[in-house]
């Protein structure tokens, strides 16, 4: 492309923002199909198989190993100043408030959002999208909205159960391993973390990543390009935008929330 | 509505992910700790409250009697306010005193409540008088150093190397 040439600037200009009113345009319509897509439970019910039951044992894994690192890092900086018991509240808040939502989220685009790009790209290459449009199905409505509000309600419940694993982890390696009295390190844990503060805005962010995430995978698909390069460019677009867009909105997020 | 033969498995997945949300509220967030049992305001004045929060404990004798509902300032008097609620079933004498603790070295403050020797109980809307505020590091420091300054000049300390010889 030519830099100096007014009129290809603008062209790209116009094709840039024709393309984010593209994708806005998809979310509104994702959005506004909630009725309907609950309406046929079934369809949301198999991709929640897909999206959260396939995506299970990864998160469980990683939440795990999470935990123990948490709580043996933690104990190495808190026993110089005398309150290692302090280890099960530092793993519980940093898992709950920023580690649970965010490296669930990444996993999730990972695990979960690259095989719906893949799988929505297929589609599309293979023209099964176009053939639903002829016989007057809307590939959106069948296609494409029950996959966005299975990953929407599969992020929160992943993300719970990574924490919940996490801090499960983190005791592990207090408790019995490095021999932290197992009561003081529960009631240091319950005395700093908020149920509404901490465990219910690490639920609101893992949801609005639920929504980040999946849309972005979704949109790659719908958009790519119908061929075998186009779909493995927007598998990678999918990781790639779906990390930053996730990175970038926990630094929101955390502002919003924890900033008093 | 249609079944479909991943329901059980959705289930479970769906089951389990309640289950952790649980955990999280009730074993490592505070969930448990709040009670539904009755209770009563007692308000109390502190010159200094330190880092005492709102939902700190109130102990007495080491057991937990109460929450600190909210603190705020009194522009009066210039001193803290901090609403207590006590549980109903635990009756204090009205001359009671607080006074403000830490748990452990770097712990968290909690308030601690002494029973006095009033015939009457404390009641709803009763204010305790008797204080004691946190312990301020700073003043702890500066107290230290105005006491020694005003002890007599102490004998002066071993000569440094090469520098008190004339």
């Amino acid at each position: 492309m030519n830099w100096l040439n007014p009129a290809e600037v603008g062209l790209s200009v116009r094709s840039g923002l024709a393309d984010v009113g593209e994708g806005a345009r998809l979310f509104v319509r994702l959005v506004a199909l909630v009725g309907a897509t609950f309406g046929r439970m079934r369809l949301v019910v198999d991709q929640l198989f897909f999206l959260g039951n396939r995506s299970l044992s990864i998160i469980t894994v990683s939440g795990l190993f999470v935990g123990f690192v948490l709580a043996l890092q933690g104990y190495y900086t808190l026993q110089r100043y005398g309150s290692a018991e302090a280890v099960g509240l530092l793993v519980a808040l940093s898992l709950v408030r920023e580690l649970g939502p965010v490296v669930t989220a990444l996993l999730f685009a990972g695990r979960a959002g690259t095989s719906l790009t893949a799988e929505i790209g297929l589609m599309k290459a293979g023209e099964q999208l176009a053939a639903m449009e002829m016989m007057a199905v809307d590939p959106v409505k069948r296609v494409l909205a029950p996959r966005f509000w299975a990953g929407v309600l599969a992020m929160p419940l992943l993300a719970a159960v990574f924490s919940a694993v996490g801090v499960l982890g983190g005791w592990v390696v207090a408790v019995p391993l490095i021999g932290i009295d197992p009561g003081s390190f529960w009631s240091q844990m319950q005395g700093g973390v908020g149920v509404w503060a901490d465990v219910g805005n690490g639920v609101i962010k893992s949801v609005v990543f639920g929504f980040t995430v999946t849309f972005i995978a979704l949109l790659q698909g719908y958009g790519c390009k119908p061929t075998p390069e186009g779909v493995s460019a927007a598998t990678t677009r999918t990781v790639v935008m779906a990390s930053l867009a996730v990175l970038a909105l926990d630094f929101v997020l955390t502002a919003m929330m924890f900033s008093i | 509505m249609q079944k479909s033969r991943h329901d059980v498995w959705v289930g479970l997945f769906v089951m389990v992910g309640a289950a952790a949300v649980l955990f999280l509220a009730l074993k490592a967030g505070n969930l448990l700790t709040l009670n539904f049992d009755e209770t009563y305001q007692v308000a109390a004045k502190f010159d200094n409250i330190g880092g005492l929060k709102p939902h700190a404990a109130v102990k007495s004798a080491g057991v937990v009697v109460g929450r600190v509902e909210s603190i705020g300032f009194d522009d009066k008097t210039y001193q803290a306010r901090v609403l207590l609620q006590l549980e109903k079933k635990f009756a204090f004498p009205k001359d009671s005193s607080a006074k403000i603790l830490t748990a452990g070295l770097l712990g968290e403050q909690y308030l601690g409540l002494e029973p006095g020797a009033a015939e009457k109980n404390l009641a709803a809307g009763d204010t305790i008088t008797q204080t004691q505020s946190a312990v301020v590091l700073e003043n702890l420091i500066s107290q230290f150093l105005y006491s020694k300054a005003a002890e007599p000049a102490a004998p002066p300390a071993q000569p440094v190397a090469g520098g008190a010889k004339k």
